[in-house]
């Protein structure tokens, strides 16, 4: 292959005072902020309505696993593409007439991080599910037994160690997240992954375009990871099975 | 609501444009699922080799295609899988390459995953039974073979096919490469009848119910492995 590669094409100018490394940047801080966005939507749903599936009302389990099932059961470029495309035309119209006015770029930020906070959020409703029920049932038992109610044993007995039980597959959950915002370009938003197909079109060197974005993700996740692993150590329970690794 | 939905335009000509579509979708999750199987088991055995060249191999390539987007990795193999076709088989730059494209990529990015998931049913296996392989006169790979993978692919089903949901939910992604799979196609009629709202959502609506029925039967079918 006679392939004329070219590294120092980042320093390159792309337009008058901006170098085609700094869209990258710009890409990857969209790509970061969205990721943490989403994650902090999908965190505080995700508990919820993971809570939601252990409690002994048949409405609420029903309506938490309702939930989970549809979240998961769509691709989540469909999904993207209802929040989109679909919700603004489905709300009452002066909403939808006042999101369509929005700047493009919110329209498709906002969209891409409620789709993915929703989505993800399906999936840490699983995890904490799964953590509760991992709990011997006499911790419930004994919440209630002490004279806490429902609520106070879930606050102070059972969600302390379902947590901390649920944070390593919860790193994978994490490290996921960011890798999904890469669906976000099929929107037009102009993250990491847009940012890396922009400099194959302006540049014309795609290899070492999808190079640099590929080794900023593996930095990205390498970087969730660590992040994850220290949360790990800082809240795990002395003694417990969980604290060996 | 204000808005008028208008279902129309999924008729009994589009109907056809829609499952040539999902017969795509059908095609690239069979393909990957296969390919992905076999790759990722042998990448799970390299992974789990006493040689650390071959170990270490396996692990770079099941960390890599692991950290980074489906949607980054098609993008990848649309650009590389036309130049090496071109340079091996001698194609025109002009033959339509986006399927080959998207089966190589599908095949090798899932098979990572696989490999993880075959991993974690060997080692479920308990250890006991390598040993009494060997006490019994077997080599090691045919211990492998005979004694420990059987034990483990049983084990790794219900995981196997939860993983195929969630690769037939990612095929939807050729999108980005312009393959007309069921999105695509789906998509595509919304487009040309101004009815992108109900596509999407008929679209969505499609592959809830095969997801749903689909993961109903697995868990049915993982409670009935495990009596």
């Amino acid at each position: 292959m006679n392939y004329n590669w070219n590294w120092g094409v980042f320093f390159a100018e792309a337009i008058p005072g901006q170098t085609y490394l700094s869209w990258l940047l710009s890409g990857l801080t969209l790509t970061v902020s969205l990721g943490i966005g989403a994650w902090i939507i999908a965190l505080v749903l995700g508990s919820v309505v993971g809570v939601l599936r252990t409690v002994s009302n048949k409405w609420l389990t029903g309506f938490a696993a309702a939930y989970v099932e549809i979240f998961r059961n769509i691709p989540l470029l469909v999904q993207l593409f209802i929040w989109y495309f679909v919700a603004p035309e489905l709300l009452p119209e002066s909403t939808g007439n006042w999101i369509k006015q929005l700047n493009p770029l919110a329209q498709q930020y906002f969209a891409g991080m409620l789709c993915l906070g929703l989505y993800t959020s399906a999936r840490i409703a699983e995890q904490v599910r799964s953590g509760i029920n991992s709990l011997p049932r006499g911790q419930r038992h004994a919440g209630l037994a002490l004279g806490l109610t429902m609520t106070q044993t879930y606050r102070y007995v059972l969600l302390p160690v379902a947590f901390r039980i649920i944070v390593p597959p919860m790193t994978s959950e994490f490290m996921t997240v960011f890798k999904n915002t890469a669906v976000t370009s099929l929107i037009g938003l102009l993250d990491l992954t847009a940012q890396g197909r922009q400099l194959v079109d302006y540049t014309s060197q795609p290899y070492e375009s999808f190079t640099a974005v590929t080794l900023l993700y593996i930095l990205i996740n390498f970087s969730a990871m660590r992040l994850m692993r220290w949360v790990e150590k800082r809240v795990q329970v002395p003694g417990m099975l969980l604290g060996k690794r | 609501m204000a808005y008028q939905f208008d279902f129309s335009s999924i008729n009994a000509g589009t109907l056809s444009v829609l499952a040539e579509g999902m017969a795509v979708s059908l095609k690239i999750t069979l393909f990957a699922v296969t390919a992905g199987v076999v790759w990722g088991t042998a990448l799970a055995l390299m992974r789990m080799s006493r040689i650390r060249l071959v170990s270490l191999f396996a692990a770079s390539y099941i960390n890599l295609f692991r950290s980074v987007p489906l949607v980054m990795v098609l993008l990848w193999f649309f650009l590389i899988v036309p130049q090496v076709l071109q340079n091996t088989l001698g194609l025109s730059p002009t033959t339509d390459v986006r399927m080959a494209s998207a089966l190589t990529a599908f095949a090798l990015f899932e098979a990572a995953y696989y490999a993880e998931i075959v991993r974690a049913g060997i080692q479920s296996v308990s250890p006991g039974q390598a040993t009494a392989a060997l006490a019994l006169g077997m080599t090691p790979s045919q211990g492998m073979r005979l004694v420990i993978l059987p034990q483990a692919f049983r084990n790794m089903v219900p995981l196997l096919l939860t993983q195929a949901i969630v690769l037939f939910q990612d095929t939807a992604l050729v999108y980005v490469i312009a393959v007309a799979d069921f999105f695509g196609s789906a998509y595509g009629i919304g487009e040309r009848s101004g009815r992108v709202v109900e596509m999407i959502l008929f679209a969505g609506a499609v592959y809830f119910v095969i997801c749903f029925t689909a993961s109903l039967f697995v868990r049915f079918f993982s409670r009935k492995v495990q009596q």
